[in-house]
């Protein structure tokens, strides 16, 4: 038996901690999230929203949670029976995969050894990201062919057509955003948007296009043709129940979490926030390390709210609408955008 | 003038299917005023009523169960005389009249009273017109304020002289208002 050297046995735990932390916190925001996402319902429509279990509703995910466990878990007579499974299982790990690659601050160093708060620094995240968003798409589809039932196929149809055409556009408008940073990596993404040099402020179309995207990635309203109530029933996942039903909710939660995450980084400056330095020079990088997490956790509650304020304003688009404003409106955009950033940046360097 | 020009209301608009300007069809501003007016909502005073702790006031012609009402001094004002029955539609008022005792002079008012009074309350539409009928004032259902409520037999909906009939207590006090009870010095 080959025995593993100290070194990598330490680098392991670690990392096998930091997946931990990391999935407890993406399961803790999808979990407040369905609760944040009926009192922002609520309050939008001059309601209060659940606030019977605990204090302002705090027990309520817990509640959501033990009934769809208790749920009866039904099974339609369908020939798929693996792939029914496979389905939710897919569409929740997939969701979750993404959260692999966003530093979280930068290297904490405690008892003279670093930690770096990410799980992996790829220097080609930013491809690792987009591949695994798009094979997103298999868990619904999978789901909605095994259920045998023809509002859920026709929901699982259009989440993929939905989902490969808005691929298009967002691939297209990250590649202009790569023109400019000169790297696939996240974490120096970030680390160029040091202080207030957001991208934002310099590719404004970029995120215009990318944000469209990926809530049409995300199968958020105005694109959640997929799940679309007033003509599929629930769409791909009418047929589930019980836990498996829950995973598909809860995937798209997660999704949720880690495409915010990922349009703070790559626009709103990720983990900096302005007096950073100074914060590490006078209390000690720990502590600015700290705030760092903190920063971009609220960037991502924000743009979680951000996503759920468009679900209460924005009807659906016809899908015919949503195909013409992917393929005749972003597509051409994304294209345009890249020559006019590939101009500017012959202008300015 | 043609009737297709004719508004009553008003606000007749005609349709028009003129062509959307560029920006309009962009919808970028609509959704952006959309947004503000969501976050408007989002910010104003909400409109529930959280109902167990808060309860809001019942219109005063609101019509709810039934009272028999009793005096200043506590005696049944009723009289049995079959008016409210006579008088409402739903035939769901039945009662059986006995004649005052010497013992009883304290309990009813008049020399008649009715020993039985029932009210089906499956049957009660709640259009107040046994109210309207009554020429002594017993009969109340704007009064009390209450709810008749649910149960899984029919039986129970019959209700009683025991369910409808005021508390002495309550009679004397004048709780339920527009009776108010005359001051006299002389009864206590």
């Amino acid at each position: 038996m080959k025995v593993l050297p100290y070194m990598e046995i330490s680098f392991i735990l670690e990392k096998l901690i930091l997946i931990i932390i990391v999935f407890a916190v993406t399961m803790f925001f999808a979990l407040y999230s369905t609760l944040a996402e009926r009192k922002v319902a609520g309050f939008i429509q001059d309601r209060y929203g659940p606030n019977r279990a605990g204090i302002f509703g705090i027990l309520q995910p817990l509640a959501d949670g033990a009934k769809l466990f208790s749920k009866e878990e039904f099974m339609p007579d369908t020939p798929n029976k693996v792939l029914f499974t496979i389905g939710p299982a897919m569409a929740m790990i997939v969701s979750l995969l993404g959260s692999a690659v966003i530093p979280w601050a930068n290297k904490f160093v405690i008892a003279g050894v670093e930690y770096i708060p990410q799980v992996a620094d790829i220097n080609i995240a930013l491809l690792y990201v987009v591949a695994v968003m798009s094979t997103a798409i298999y868990g619904i589809v999978i789901g909605a062919w095994a259920s045998n039932n023809k509002y859920s196929l026709m929901g699982g149809i259009r989440a993929g057509a939905q989902m490969v055409s808005y691929e298009v556009a967002m691939g297209l408008s990250l590649i202009a955003l790569v023109m400019m940073t000169g790297t696939f990596s996240l974490r120096e993404i970030t680390e160029q948007q040091a202080g207030f040099g957001w991208n934002a402020f310099y590719q404004p179309l970029t995120l215009f296009i990318f944000l469209i995207c990926s809530f049409a990635e995300c199968n958020r309203t105005p694109f959640d043709l997929a799940e679309c109530e007033s003509e599929l029933v629930n769409g791909h996942h009418t047929e589930f129940s019980s836990m498996k039903m829950g995973f598909y909710m809860f995937s798209e939660y997660v999704s949720m979490f880690f495409s915010s995450a990922l349009i703070s980084i790559l626009f709103f400056g990720g983990y900096n926030y302005p007096g950073m330095e100074w914060v590490a020079d006078n209390w000690g990088g720990n502590i600015a390390n700290t705030l760092a997490v903190l920063t971009l956790l609220g960037k991502i509650s924000f743009f979680i709210f951000f996503y759920m304020w468009v679900r209460w304003t924005i009807p659906r688009f016809r899908y015919d609408q949503l195909m013409r404003l992917g393929w005749k409106m972003l597509f051409p955009l994304a294209l345009f955008n890249i020559l006019l950033v590939g101009v500017l940046i012959l202008i300015f360097k | 003038m043609a009737i297709e020009n004719i508004s009553l209301s008003g606000r007749k608009t005609a349709v028009s299917n003129k062509e959307m300007t560029f920006w309009e069809r962009l919808y970028f501003i609509a959704i952006i005023k959309g947004m503000m007016i969501t976050i408007k909502h989002f910010f104003s005073r909400k409109v529930t009523v959280q109902y167990p702790e808060q309860k809001r006031e019942y219109s005063p012609v609101y019509r709810g169960q039934h009272v028999l009402m009793r005096d200043e001094e506590g005696r049944e004002r009723c009289t049995a005389c079959g008016l409210c029955a006579l008088a409402c539609p739903a035939e769901a008022i039945t009662m059986k009249a006995a004649e005052r005792t010497k013992e009883e002079m304290n309990l009813y008012r008049e020399e008649k009273y009715a020993a039985i009074y029932e009210i089906n309350m499956l049957r009660c539409i709640f259009c107040g017109l046994c109210e309207e009928a009554c020429p002594k004032d017993a009969i109340y259902l704007t009064k009390s304020q209450k709810h008749v409520k649910p149960d899984v037999t029919r039986q129970s909906f019959i209700y009683g002289k025991d369910k409808l009939v005021i508390s002495v207590e309550d009679g004397k006090s004048g709780k339920y208002a527009g009776l108010k009870p005359i001051q006299n010095k002389e009864l206590n």
